[in-house]
């Protein structure tokens, strides 16, 4: 019985204005090499500059993961020849990463686990190579753009394990706002390193490094192939080399890019144009400062309300959600909580869904849900009202007591104005009535069904099933 | 008289008093470059003029012509190195020493001065443009890499010049040339638009007639840039008020690992003759030791080597400069790289990429590289130690007066040790001036080498000072085509 051993490398560019040593734009999608100055092309005798707001950002993300963060980091030149990198170094860092030694626990269905971080640092990224028939362009916009490298301890045994991994860190990264985390866009990446080994020993067996996965899927798959090949291999008697394989996502297998043998040297020494940067403790602090309430402990916060696990991961997948939701149950003044659970997860989470928006962008304050949802805990509406008029708030952004007093949606309870609308019901349905008289204790709902219909739904039912009863007795 | 044998500073008074213009100054400058440099190849792309310069009417440099080598980058005008990798080359921007330059009201010479190709080599015979030779005497080199700058200063084709030091590039040709020149502290000028040989070295630095104007250009070129992570921001002191100081009680250590096997006796001589002057203006000179001194020229080339030949990567064809492919591109990337490469670079400049690739490779990086940078600690640690008691360090510049053309061109571990004085100061990123201190029998100059702590450059110019007003070499001029004259 084989165990995997998988440690994986997210590469995620940083959200900063102006790239990570110049002050070029990194707006995407820009014309091919506009955003491109001497410094990020490279051009003899230009130096570069650190942006501080990189490497605040990676302190931040660094903190999030729970790593020591260095008092002092320095930068190192990655040494490779490659028509995408207009200096043929990366300015990058090498034994002295920014953060090292951090973890990050994931939800597995059998409980939780713990996953280490082995180190975070910064580098720049390079340009990109656009391959036509008889050609190749280069596109230097992407180059310097800052590059935060993630590198995780190999504690992942499975492709599920894998993708929880990715799912909780992406969801950690977008909750500090460093990045847009955008897999399309090649703002986040990933390389996955995969071993087989005995289950219940320690050793490492031969890895391949697996790279060319689009999404956190074709990780998962890739993974997933991985380990069948790898095991059949071992199984077989055959040795495996170390290797770089490239994932087909067409075929949904991997293939051999190249082997050990074949690798870099990459020649690493330490980048003498930039010197060291010292990270103080006032420093740490301030950027500990800005680190927003992470998905755990705003799940761990919803809990404490009455949600189940899967409701408060529904709510915490996006910050802005979560927050919302938070806000609405500090603020909401009933013991029972179910009613504002239950609009949260049905209505305003399909209307967010169906716009393509978050909660917070549909137009509702929490406050404005929550004199919804008091109204209709003091009775004065119906439930169907509320999300009737909920619609009707996102639509018009108007408050919740304006529409309801426009439309006149108040819910009737007063015992002589619902007596008419009843008498008139039952005169109209006679046959229901005698029905009922006779024992069916079905056509009282069809009857209530009627009274709330005639009443534009804003009759009070349990008002009226009372009242029903009394006057089918007569 | 002749306008372009005067210094800077007596130009300028020329100029205020309106008994001189710039345009005359200029006009001096190039009928001497027209005139000689056949002979001396100190210039390379005659005729080069650099676009219209705005006018400055004020500044210190106020309408002094400023000669440049040629791995100082310049807007619009070529600078190529004196690499063949390098043709064509015209950056789009200016050094920051360039545009200080401008701004104090310099006038910008559009022609550069030869090099070594990538500033490699102590002779400036490894250019694309040919050998510059030696002023005093033609059959000698004028030192290098700041060859060019050193010969044309020295030859009165250029007011001032300014040349950059990565292991006595600056000096020794200054040295050799009979002129001044200085390598400040490590992070005193900016090295933005510096094309970079070994980043941790370079500083660029002034090579001028006399110590004066040697002071005036450092005040111009001084200053932390935000643009270069590793200029310091230190202020910039008023270095022209540091001459005239007497140096009185001033101590001066002369490091006995100096003084021994390999230096020319003459040399030996004519230095120690300078201590015996600089006693008579009350210095207080004594030995000291700087027990690592036999290690730097290793290290120099293992740490010197490795950065150039990263810094030397981005030179592959694919955006500026040479490019070779075969007909049509078939060959693909790789061919491309090797033909550019391969075609683009000088025999020294393949030797050190060879060199700096090894050093840095898997498996040697420790026993090379790491041991390299243990040692330049310690060889600036030496240095520590005597500036705790010691104002200056005194040496001579080069063990050797300027050798013959081809004389160790054929010999590269030769020619690394003609900077064996001059190296441990880049090493040590402290600051080291040379300045004349006497002929030897051949008629060629011999240069005195002072080195303080950081930022000391005021000390440093304050000495040459005293000593230079107080001898006659700096007022000597060769006499181009026919050995020296005194």
């Amino acid at each position: 019985m084989y165990e995997a051993v998988i440690g994986l490398e997210v590469h995620l560019q940083l959200a900063t204005r102006t790239k990570a040593f110049c002050g070029c734009s990194t707006e995407f999608g820009k014309a091919p090499n506009s955003q491109a100055c001497q410094v990020c092309l490279g051009f003899p005798g230009t130096l570069p500059v650190l942006n501080r707001t990189a490497l605040d950002l990676a302190i931040k993300v660094g903190l999030a993961l729970n790593c020591n963060i260095q008092e002092q980091t320095k930068f190192d030149r990655k040494n490779y020849f490659y028509p995408d990198l207009p200096k043929n170094y990366q300015i990058s860092q090498y034994d002295l990463p920014l953060a090292r030694n951090g973890f990050l626990d994931i939800y597995l269905e059998d409980g939780s686990r713990r996953i280490g971080i082995r180190r975070v640092h910064l580098e720049e990224d390079a340009g990109k190579l656009i391959h036509r028939q008889d050609k190749s362009l280069v596109d230097f916009n992407r180059a310097g753009i800052p590059l935060l490298e993630i590198v995780s301890e190999p504690d992942i045994n499975s492709p599920e394990e894998a993708y929880e991994y990715l799912g909780e860190l992406k969801k950690i990264l977008e909750y500090l706002e460093v990045s847009d985390c955008d897999m399309e866009k090649g703002s986040l990446r990933c390389d996955a390193n995969i071993s087989l080994r005995q289950k219940g020993t320690n050793g490492l067996g031969v890895k391949s490094e697996l790279k060319n996965m689009n999404s956190f899927k074709a990780v998962k798959d890739a993974l997933g192939f991985e380990i069948t090949r790898q095991s059949g291999a071992l199984a077989a008697g055959e040795a495996l080399v170390q290797e770089t394989r490239l994932w087909d996502e067409k075929k949904g297998e991997t293939f051999s890019m190249r082997t050990k043998e074949e690798a870099q040297d990459y020649r690493y020494f330490p980048e003498p144009d930039l010197p060291l940067f010292v990270i103080d403790k006032d420093k740490i602090a301030s950027i500990k400062s800005t680190i927003p309430a992470l998905p755990r402990e705003m799940m761990q916060r919803l809990e404490e309300y009455g949600l189940s696990r899967y409701e408060s991961g529904v709510l915490v997948n996006f910050k802005q959600d979560a927050e919302f939701a938070g806000r609405c149950f500090d603020i909401y003044p009933s013991e029972n909580k179910k009613t504002l659970i239950n609009f949260l997860i049905g209505p305003l989470l399909s209307e967010a869904n169906s716009r393509g928006c978050m909660m917070s962008e549909l137009g509702i304050t929490p406050e404005g849900l929550i004199e919804l949802l008091s109204l209709l805990d003091e009775g004065k509406i119906s439930n169907l009202v509320a999300k009737a008029v909920l619609s009707e708030m996102i639509g018009t952004k108007k408050p919740a007591a304006e529409i309801i007093a426009k439309k006149n949606l108040t819910q009737i309870s007063d015992a002589a104005e619902l007596e008419g609308i009843i008498k008139d019901v039952i005169k109209e349905n006679q046959k229901s009535a005698d029905d009922f008289r006779a024992g069916k204790s079905n056509a009282l709902m069809f009857l209530v069904g009627q009274v709330m219909k005639k009443s534009g739904g804003k009759a009070n039912p349990k008002a009226v099933q009372e009242i029903l009863r009394e006057k089918l007795k007569e | 008289m002749e306008l372009n044998t005067l210094t800077a500073h007596e130009l300028l008074d020329l100029i205020k008093e309106g008994s001189a213009t710039s345009q005359a100054v200029l006009n001096c400058l190039y009928n001497r470059i027209t005139d000689i440099d056949a002979k001396l190849n100190a210039y390379v792309r005659l005729g080069a003029t650099p676009p219209e310069q705005a006018a400055v009417h004020s500044g210190p440099l106020c309408g002094i012509p400023v000669s440049l080598k040629d791995n100082i980058c310049t807007d619009g005008l070529a600078t190529e190195c004196c690499s063949r990798i390098l043709s064509g080359f015209r950056p789009p921007y200016d050094a920051t020493v360039v545009s200080k330059l401008k701004a104090a009201g310099a006038l910008i010479v559009g022609t550069k001065t030869n090099m070594d190709e990538f500033a490699f080599g102590s002779s400036t015979e490894n250019s694309l443009f040919g050998a510059t030779r030696n002023p005093w005497d033609l059959e000698r080199v004028p030192g290098g890499s700041s060859g060019g700058s050193a010969a044309a200063v020295a030859a009165d084709e250029a007011i001032i010049a300014l040349g950059s030091d990565t292991g006595g590039s600056i000096r020794q040709p200054a040295s050799f040339c009979g002129v001044v020149g200085m390598k400040p502290t490590y992070g005193r000028v900016s090295r933005f638009g510096l094309i970079a040989f070994a980043s941790s070295l370079d500083q660029i630095g002034p090579i001028a007639k006399d110590v004066k104007d040697a002071a005036l250009l450092m005040g111009v070129i001084s200053g932390y840039d935000p643009g270069d992570s590793t200029s310091v921001d230190v202020a910039v002191p008023d270095y022209a008020r540091a001459l005239g100081d007497d140096i009185k009680g001033m101590k001066i250590g002369m490091p006995r690992e100096y003084f021994v096997e390999g230096i020319d006796p003459e040399v030996k001589k004519i230095v120690e003759d300078s201590i015996a002057k600089l006693r008579e203006l009350g210095a207080d000179c004594r030995e000291v030791s700087l027990p690592h001194t036999e290690y730097a020229v290793p290290v120099y080339y293992i740490i010197a080597t490795a950065e150039a030949s990263s810094n030397l990567a981005r030179f592959d064809g694919v955006q500026y400069g040479l490019r070779i492919s075969d007909k049509g591109g078939s060959g693909g990337l790789l061919d491309m790289y090797c033909r550019t490469r391969g075609n683009g670079f000088g025999q020294e400049a393949k030797r050190r990429i060879i060199l700096g690739t090894f050093v840095l490779s898997h498996g040697y990086y420790d026993a090379y590289y790491l041991r390299a940078l243990k040692v330049r600690t310690l060889i600036k640690q030496d240095f520590d130690r005597v500036f705790e008691d010691f104002d200056c360090i005194l040496t001579p510049t080069s063990p050797t007066a300027a050798f013959s053309l081809g004389e160790k061109a054929e010999d590269p571990l030769k020619m690394y040790l003609s900077d064996i004085y001059t190296i441990s100061a880049n090493l040590a990123g402290i600051p080291a001036i040379s300045v004349p201190c006497g002929f030897a029998k051949s008629g060629l100059p011999v240069g005195l080498q002072l080195l303080a702590r950081p930022f000391a450059e005021e000390t440093l110019f304050r000495a040459a000072y005293a000593y230079e007003q107080n001898t006659p070499w700096h007022k000597m001029k060769p006499k181009i085509g026919s050995g020296a004259q005194g």
